[in-house]
This record gives C-alpha cells, sequence and structure tokens, in this order.
C-alpha cells in the first residue's frame, strides 16, 4: 500500500498515512486529485478504480470515505478486508464509531492504524491483539498523567 | 502565562468558523502562542501543543517550526510524549530533510527500551519513514529484534526488515539468518509478517528464492500453514465470515505464486493445496472472492497441471457470474490471464458473460474478446468463428473502431473469405438491426459477392444463394429504417462492387444507384452520384477501380500484435488450418503467421511473455522464424518474402514500437567460459528513451548440446527487467545453432547498466551452473 486516506463528503481531509516518503507540495496535489476522482464516483460503481499507475480501493461509510492506493501487484480485494478490519477496530475502540469521533480524536485514529499496519503491510491479523496493544498503551499514557506519588508506588496510600 | 489550551477544545473551536477566512484567523492565532509556547521550552505542554500543530497540520496549514518539537517530544521519558512525538516526527518530518536524522539516535534507544510499546513505537517509526541512512544505522538493531521470542516485537520487526531492505537492498543479506524460524511462530502477526518478509526477499534477489525453495524448503512449510488454516475449526480472534485468517491465506499464496514460477518441483508440492483452497473457498462474499482472486493468479503463474488450470478458468467463469459491481475486475483479470493454451476454455466462458452481462459490459467484454482472439486464435476459422459470435451476440454494442479492424482481419484470411462472407450473410438474412454486425456484412459481401454465390466453399456445406437475393437483402438494408447512415453507406458501395462480381444484375445495381443520387442523405448522395458517373461516363475504369482489395498492411486493434507462445493445445490447432505442415516448410502459407506457431515447440514457458525478437538485421520479421526452434526443419535461411504484413513483435500491449533496426549500438559478448558464448545485442525504443531491449544469443561449441538451458537475470533497483521466453532450452554443438532470448529493461532514471546473469544447464551428463557480473554495457545502451 502506498498510501491511506479517510475523508469526508465534502472533501474534508480525516487522516493521511503515506508509506512512500513523498515532497509535501507532492501529497497536497495528489490528495485533492485524488479526493476529486473519488467524490465523483457515483454509488453503483465498482470500488477499484485506476489513477495514474497505481490502483484505488474504496468504501463508503456513512460520511466518510476509506481510500487505499495500492500497486499493481497488490490485491485489490483483500484490500477492501483491509479496510473494513480497521472500520472494525475503530468502532470498537470507540463504541460505534462516527466521523466525529475521528475528527476529535484523530491522534487516536493513526495510534489504532499504526498498530494495524506498518509499511503498508498489516502487522497483526487478529483484532483481539491489536485492540489489547492499544489498550495496554492507553494505560501506560494515563500512568504518566497521573503519576502515583511514592507513597502510592509502595502501597501505603 | 495561561496554559495553552487542549486539543479538544481548539478543534471544537476551528470547527465553528463560518468562513475559511475565520478559521484562518484562529489558526494563526493559535499557531502564534504555541511558538511562543515553544520559545519557553516547556515541558509540561509540548505534547499537547504538538498535537494542535497536527490538528492544523491536517487542515492544511504549515507545521514546520514543530519539527524539532517532535524530536524533543522523542526523547522525552513519558510514553506520551514519545506517542506523539513519533507521530509527529511521521506526519511532519521526512528524508528529504536532514533532520530526520537527529531522530536516529532516539530510536536506537527506543529500540532497547525496556517497554515493548516503547520499542513498538521506534519500530514503527523507522518501519514507516526511515530513510536510508537511518536503516543502515539501524539495521543491526532491528535484526537482533527479529530474533527476540517476544512476538509482539517480532512481528514488528519483520515489517521493520521489509521497509529496511526496500531503501537498502544491499542489507538483506544480513536478515537471511534470522528468517531460519519465522514460520514456527503460532503467533498469526508474526507469520503474517514473516511472509510478507520472505515474499520481499524472494522477489528482490533470484539468489535468496533458489535459496528459499532448496534449502530451507519454504515451500512445503507454507502448504502446511495453509492447510491449517483451511481445515482447522473455527477461530474467533481471525475468523472473517467463515474464514480463517484471508489475510495470512492471500499472502501465503502470493508467496507460494513466486516460489512456484518456473520451477516444477515446488508447482508440483502445491499443486494438492491449491485445488483445496480453489474448491472449499465460499464464494459468497467478498472475503472468499479475494482469496480465490488470488489462488487463480497463482495456479497460472506456476506450472500448473492442466486440470488445476481449469479450475481455475472455471473459478474466473463464476466470477463474471457473479453480480458484484466488482466483477469489473474479474473480467479484466480473465483477459489479462487469457493466453494460447487456455484460450479456448477461456472464450466459452467469456462469450457466456457476453452473452448474459448487463450492457454495461458488453462493449468492453467485445473489445476485450477480439483483443484476445487476435492474439492467440489457435487458427484462423476458430478466430473468425469468435468474431462471428461475438457480432451476432453483442452486435449493437461493439465499438465503431472495431468494424474496421475485423474488416482488415477478414481481408488477410485470405483462404477463409468464402466462409466468412457465407457466416456472414446467413447471419443478417433475419436480422440486420445490429449495426456493427451489417456494416462488416455489407463490406465483405461487396467484397466477395462472387464468392458467395459461387456456391462452393470448404469449411462448411456451401449455401445456394443468387445474386438476386443478394441483391434483394443489400437494397433491404439501405431502405430501413434501422440501418445507420454509416451501414447505408457501406452498403452501397457493396452494391457498387457486386456490379463487377455478379454477372447477370449490372442493370439492377445501375438502378439502385441512380435512385439515390437523389438521397437526402449527402453522403448517400455523393456516393450514389460518383457511382453513376462510374457508369455512365468511365464504365471502362469500372472494373479496374473495383477490383478486389490487396491484404492490407495489418495494424492492430491497439496498435501492437504478440505472436502466440503456444505448446500442447494449439499444437493441435495446425492441423486444422487449411494448409498442413508439409514436414519441412510450414512456411508456404507465410500469411498465417498464428499458424505457423501451432507448429513449434518452444519451452520453457513464461506463461506471459510470449516470443519476440526484434530483428536486428532490420529485415523483415520473418527472419524471427529462423531463430524459432522449429520441430520441423531448422530454418538458418531468410524465409521467402511473400507479401507480408510488416507488423512488429512486442511482448507488452504498452510497450512502443521499437526502430528495426540495430541503429548502431555495438553489441558485447556477455559471458564466455566453458564453451557457452552469450552475446547481448541492443536496441533502443525511439518513442521510449527509457527502454533498452537486449536480445542474447547463447552458442555452444563444445562436441555436446547444452540441454534444460536457464538465463536468468537480476538488475540493480531503479531498473525493471522483463525477460520474456527463450526460443528454446537447448543449445545444440559445434555452434549448429543458437538460443536466443529477450530481455526488457526499463531504465527511467538513466543509470549504468549492470547486471547479473544466473546460467544453468545440463552438459555431459551433470548440471552446471553458473553466475556472472556483465558490467561492459556500451553507453548508447544506456545512456
Amino acid at each position: 500500500m502506498r498510501f491511506m486516506l479517510l475523508f469526508s463528503r465534502q472533501g474534508k481531509l480525516r487522516l493521511q498515512k503515506w508509506f512512500l516518503a513523498t515532497a509535501d507540495r507532492d501529497k497536497k496535489k495528489l490528495v485533492r486529485e485524488l479526493m476529486q476522482v473519488v467524490l465523483a464516483r457515483k454509488p453503483k460503481m465498482c470500488s477499484f478504480l485506476e489513477w495514474r499507475d497505481l490502483k484505488v480501493v474504496y468504501k463508503r461509510y456513512a460520511s466518510l470515505y476509506f481510500c487505499c492506493a495500492i500497486e499493481g501487484q497488490d490485491n485489490e480485494l483483500i484490500t477492501l478486508e483491509l479496510i473494513h478490519r480497521y472500520v472494525e477496530l475503530l468502532d470498537k475502540y470507540f463504541g460505534s464509531v462516527c466521523e466525529l469521533d475521528i475528527i476529535f480524536n484523530f491522534e487516536k485514529a493513526y495510534f489504532i492504524l499504526d498498530e494495524f499496519v506498518m509499511g503498508g503491510e498489516i502487522q497483526d491479523t487478529s483484532k483481539k491483539s491489536v485492540l489489547k496493544a492499544i489498550e495496554q498503551a492507553d494505560l501506560l499514557q494515563e500512568e504518566d498523567e497521573s503519576p502515583r506519588s511514592v507513597l502510592e508506588e509502595m502501597g501505603l496510600a | 502565562m495561561p496554559a495553552p489550551i487542549r486539543l479538544r477544545e481548539l478543534i471544537r473551536t476551528i470547527r465553528t468558523a463560518r468562513t475559511q477566512a475565520e478559521e484562518r484567523e484562529m489558526i494563526q492565532k493559535e499557531c502564534a502562542a504555541i511558538r511562543s509556547s515553544f520559545r519557553e521550552e516547556d515541558n509540561t505542554y509540548r505534547c499537547r501543543n504538538v498535537a494542535k500543530l497536527l490538528y492544523m497540520h491536517m487542515l492544511g496549514y504549515p507545521a514546520h517550526f514543530g519539527q524539532l518539537e517532535c524530536l524533543k517530544l522523542i526523547a522525552s521519558q513519558k510514553f506520551t510524549d514519545k506517542r506523539i512525538g513519533y507521530l509527529g516526527a511521521m506526519l511532519l518530518l521526512d528524508e528529504r530533510q536532514d533532520v530526520h536524522l537527529l531522530m536516529t539516535n532516539c530510536i536506537k534507544n527506543d529500540l532497547n527500551h525496556s517497554t515493548q510499546y516503547v520499542q513498538g513505537l521506534a519500530l514503527c517509526t523507522l518501519g514507516c519513514m526511515g530513510s536510508s541512512e537511518m536503516c543502515r544505522d539501524l539495521a543491526g538493531e532491528v535484526e537482533k529484534l527479529l530474533k527476540t521470542s517476544n512476538s509482539y516485537l517480532r512481528k514488528k520487526a519483520a515489517l521493520c526488515a521489509v521497509h529496511v531492505i526496500r531503501k537498502v537492498p544491499e542489507l538483506m543479506e544480513m536478515f537471511l539468518p534470522a528468517t531460519k524460524n519465522l514460520l514456527n511462530e503460532k503467533n498469526h502477526g508474526v507469520l503474517h509478517t514473516s511472509v510478507v518478509l520472505l515474499t520481499e526477499m524472494c522477489e528482490r534477489s533470484p539468489d535468496m528464492l533458489a535459496h528459499f525453495r532448496k534449502n530451507e524448503k519454504l515451500v512445503p512449510q507454507l502448504v502446511r500453514i495453509l492447510k491449517n488454516l483451511i481445515m482447522s475449526g473455527y477461530s474467533p480472534e481471525h475468523d472473517v465470515s467463515g474464514i480463517s485468517d484471508p489475510f495470512l491465506q492471500v499472502r501465503i499464496l502470493r508467496l507460494l505464486r513466486i516460489l512456484g514460477r518456473n520451477d516444477d518441483d515446488s508447482s508440483e508440492a502445491m499443486n494438492d493445496i491449491l485445488a483445496q483452497v480453489a474448491t472449499n473457498t465460499e464464494t459468497s462474499k467478498n472475503v472468499g472472492n479475494a482469496i480465490l482472486y488470488e489462488t487463480v493468479l497463482t495456479i497460472m503463474d506456476i506450472k500448473s497441471e492442466s486440470g488445476l488450470r481449469v479450475l481455475a478458468i472455471n473459478i474466473l467463469g463464476r466470477f463474471l457470474l457473479n453480480n458484484d459491481k466488482n466483477i469489473r475486475r474479474a473480467m479484466e483479470l480473465s483477459f489479462a490471464l487469457v493466453n494460447g493454451n487456455n484460450v479456448r476454455g477461456m472464450m466459452k466462458e467469456l462469450l457466456y458473460f457476453l452473452d448474459s452481462c448487463e450492457p454495461e459490459f458488453k462493449a468492453d467484454c467485445a473489445s476485450g474478446i477480439f483483443l484476445a482472439s487476435e492474439k492467440y486464435a489457435p487458427s484462423k476459422r476458430w478466430h473468425i468463428d469468435t468474431i462471428m459470435r461475438v457480432l451476432t451476440m453483442a452486435g449493437s454494442y461493439v465499438r465503431d473502431d472495431a468494424v474496421p479492424s475485423l474488416i482488415q482481419l477478414i481481408t488477410n484470411s485470405v483462404e477463409m473469405h468464402t466462409y466468412t462472407v457465407q457466416r456472414l450473410y446467413k447471419a443478417i438474412l433475419g436480422d440486420y438491426s445490429q449495426q456493427p454486425l451489417v456494416q462488416v456484412a455489407s463490406w465483405c459481401i461487396g467484397e466477395y459477392g462472387d464468392l458467395l454465390v459461387s456456391g462452393q466453399c470448404e469449411e462448411e456445406p456451401p449455401i445456394q444463394v443468387t445474386e438476386d437475393e443478394v441483391l434483394d437483402i443489400l437494397e433491404s438494408i439501405l431502405i430501413s429504417n434501422m440501418s445507420a447512415s454509416v451501414t447505408r453507406g457501406y452498403t452501397l458501395t457493396a452494391i457498387m462492387k457486386l456490379s463487377t462480381r455478379f454477372t447477370c444484375n449490372v442493370n439492377r445495381v445501375r438502378k439502385i444507384v441512380s435512385v439515390y443520387s437523389s438521397s437526402i442523405d449527402v453522403e448517400l448522395q455523393q456516393r450514389a452520384v460518383e457511382y453513376n458517373t462510374l457508369f455512365k461516363k468511365y464504365d471502362h475504369m469500372r472494373p479496374a477501380l473495383l477490383e478486389r482489395m490487396p491484404v492490407m498492411e495489418k495494424v492492430t486493434i491497439n496498435g501492437l500484435t504478440e505472436i502466440v507462445q503456444s505448446n500442447g493445445e494449439t499444437e493441435s490447432a495446425v492441423l486444422e488450418t487449411k494448409s498442413p505442415p508439409s514436414g519441412l516448410q510450414p512456411l508456404s502459407q507465410a500469411n498465417d503467421l498464428l499458424d505457423l506457431l501451432g507448429g513449434t515447440d518452444i519451452t520453457p514457458v513464461i506463461p506471459t511473455a510470449p516470443t519476440s525478437k526484434p530483428d536486428s538485421t532490420g529485415g523483415e520479421l520473418l527472419d524471427l522464424l529462423g531463430d524459432l526452434n522449429l520441430t520441423c526443419s531448422p530454418v538458418s535461411a531468410p524465409v521467402p518474402q511473400i507479401a507480408q504484413p510488416p507488423f512488429l513483435l512486442d511482448g507488452l500491449p504498452s510497450q512502443p514500437l521499437f526502430s528495426d533496426i540495430a541503429a548502431g549500438i555495438p553489441s558485447i559478448t556477455a559471458y564466455n567460459k566453458n564453451g557457452l558464448k552469450i552475446d547481448f545485442t541492443f536496441e533502443r525504443s525511439n518513442t521510449n528513451p527509457s527502454v533498452t531491449v537486449i536480445t542474447i544469443q547463447a552458442s555452444n561449441s563444445t562436441e555436446l548440446d547444452m540441454t534444460d538451458f536457464v538465463f536468468q537475470a537480476a538488475v540493480p533497483k531503479t531498473f525493471q527487467l522483463q525477460l520474456l521466453s527463450p526460443s528454446s532450452g537447448v543449445i545444440p554443438a559445434f555452434n549448429s545453432g543458437t538460443i536466443t532470448q529477450v530481455i526488457k529493461v526499463l531504465n527511467p532514471q538513466k543509470q549504468q547498466l549492470r547486471m547479473r546473469i544466473k546460467l544453468t544447464y545440463n552438459h555431459k551428463g551433470s548440471a552446471i551452473q553458473d553466475l556472472a557480473e556483465v558490467s561492459n554495457f556500451p553507453p548508447q545502451s544506456w545512456q
């Protein structure tokens, strides 16, 4: 996978993950162009399209488009499943996820994605495993935020 | 100074902006606040500020001033800081700026951190955006982690290694030892990422590929894992719609494809499991189809048994019948997989699809069938029949530009003219509403009307039709409301031609023509007037003007043609052609190149790449046949130059036409050892300067043949290589023959061409293998 984008029907970018080093200027251009292409698609059209030298796999979930750009030898059908898995992870984490969750907690969306996919490939095919890792990492964060006093550490308070 | 506002609050505030200007103002204000906060080196709120910056960056606003702050966060001890810091680094930093190198030390430390989630962050960042320098510095750490027993880290290390290899391919070797036990893991995450790593290594290096095939017995391991996935019961953790870990299944299938390609043993070892997957996978949902898609690709690419191939074709057929809107993919895949061996089977499925699919697909499907037929038709008759079927089945959906191509095709199939015109006539007798069909039919009837009424046909029982009956049908088409203007143009011209082909009805033709000289349709009127004049004033010229069309220059449907890569099935097709190979010179019927190749025995097979050799001596491409190892005779002399459509060969539909003269690039001897000599000759495309075509010629000066010869080549990463099928696998002794093979090199960065080649062959009873580096490429071949 070269990159993944999440954007709304109004063309607002909600997440962008690039797996290939690209200049900022180029990223903006590619995003703008691809958003236009995908937003112009009608509901009955195929989830796959050819764009530049890549294949694009996209699926719309409520108000959000999930869009992946993959290379020629990658399997589009399994990429659809990848997108679906990511949505499931978000759903489990946020509890009935909606676009607002992703807007207000975009960093969490990134954390979850980074636990699921690395360098464009899936890290772990088990939903349970990915969610557990996120949960544990969140706990670590909480411990940071409410540091236990020395007494607490010793179990005396 | 008051505490900087929280992230969520900022988001909420910005969302209340009603105009772009208002938003910009808010952003600027907040950026200023953040900047001063950064200046104060405030550790407490740095994380919050960077997070806000990342949000604003996503909205499209510049955030460079936060880069160093990300680095500071990464260096912090707090996990929260690191989490945001690394995220910021991945979003704001990139390898083009030197500042990213400052991360290297932090990452190194974090890779050795006591908390696995910190190690995970470091691996993730390195694996997503690590530059070549960073990868070089940290590869050792990654390698260490690849050997850990902690599966959480191991899976991440594997993908990180993939990234390192992509960035710095030379480092691939160092990860080899660590791959030894990767597939013994139970953890699916590790299994998946390991398969990805192994795939990357095998794809990049033929040596690795060979190593994994032979020494590591990778195929049996993969087969075992795949089998467990299919046979094991429900596993809630990895289940997707009743299928166990489809992601892993797909990756394994892809790796199997690479291992099985061109390797009989590996292909045989995976035959059963492929059949199992193919038959047991549910197709009701996308996930099952994803696996089947990959399975079909694998089956078609390896050296699978014919039974397995049939199974694959059936699966494709089922895909096509599926009502899902994603079947366009299946259709495209089907066309991509058609080759000389499976063309009959595939066409059956595709024609069935054409008949039953939604109208929106018919045009593409028809075009695809025409293309595929032209490339792989096992015989002329089959080709004409297939075209006929498409025209009759989907005649109104056929693209306009297909009509001239088809006409040209028919013209060039000289011995099939009677058969074709007869079939076309019969087709429009009942129904002349499908315009493309009628156009082709009219044209043919006009051209070959004499054959039509002759009452003789070799391919099928001849029909008895009179000149009047023919003119009747053509007139009906002219008059009919259903006929488009273009069609009527075709028909009128056809009628005119018949004035010289028919013997009894010249007056009738003259009458029809004069009627239309006052037609409202300007196009028809003009034609009719001209034809009328031909009758009146230039009658003596009429026969000459309306003479039979000569064989045309072949410009194929998409501009290029391929030669059939054939063995097995198409050999039997040779018997169908009208001029059977006389044993020594099947080349007498030189018009029909497709049939000729039906008689060749070309091995080994690289399924997607037909044989092709741009002729370096600049002659007609038929000289190519001198290089093919025809079973009938070693034709060393140039073939008799019968009126040949001078079409050009190419392996890829997208490749530009090549200049057929060597353009003066000096050849080189790439290898010369133990009696085996390999010469390279070069050609450059005159339309795509990045492409170089290398033709290798292998000769054998020893006294015994070299058999099972396989040539392999590898090029540096910035190049792309395509190896087409060799002319044969045997280099005869005493320099009495050569093997030729074409290599296409894509060199977009115009780098110095280097190549590593590997040769394997059998000689004097033993298996020989040799590796060599070719570095004496002349500058003109790559500059």
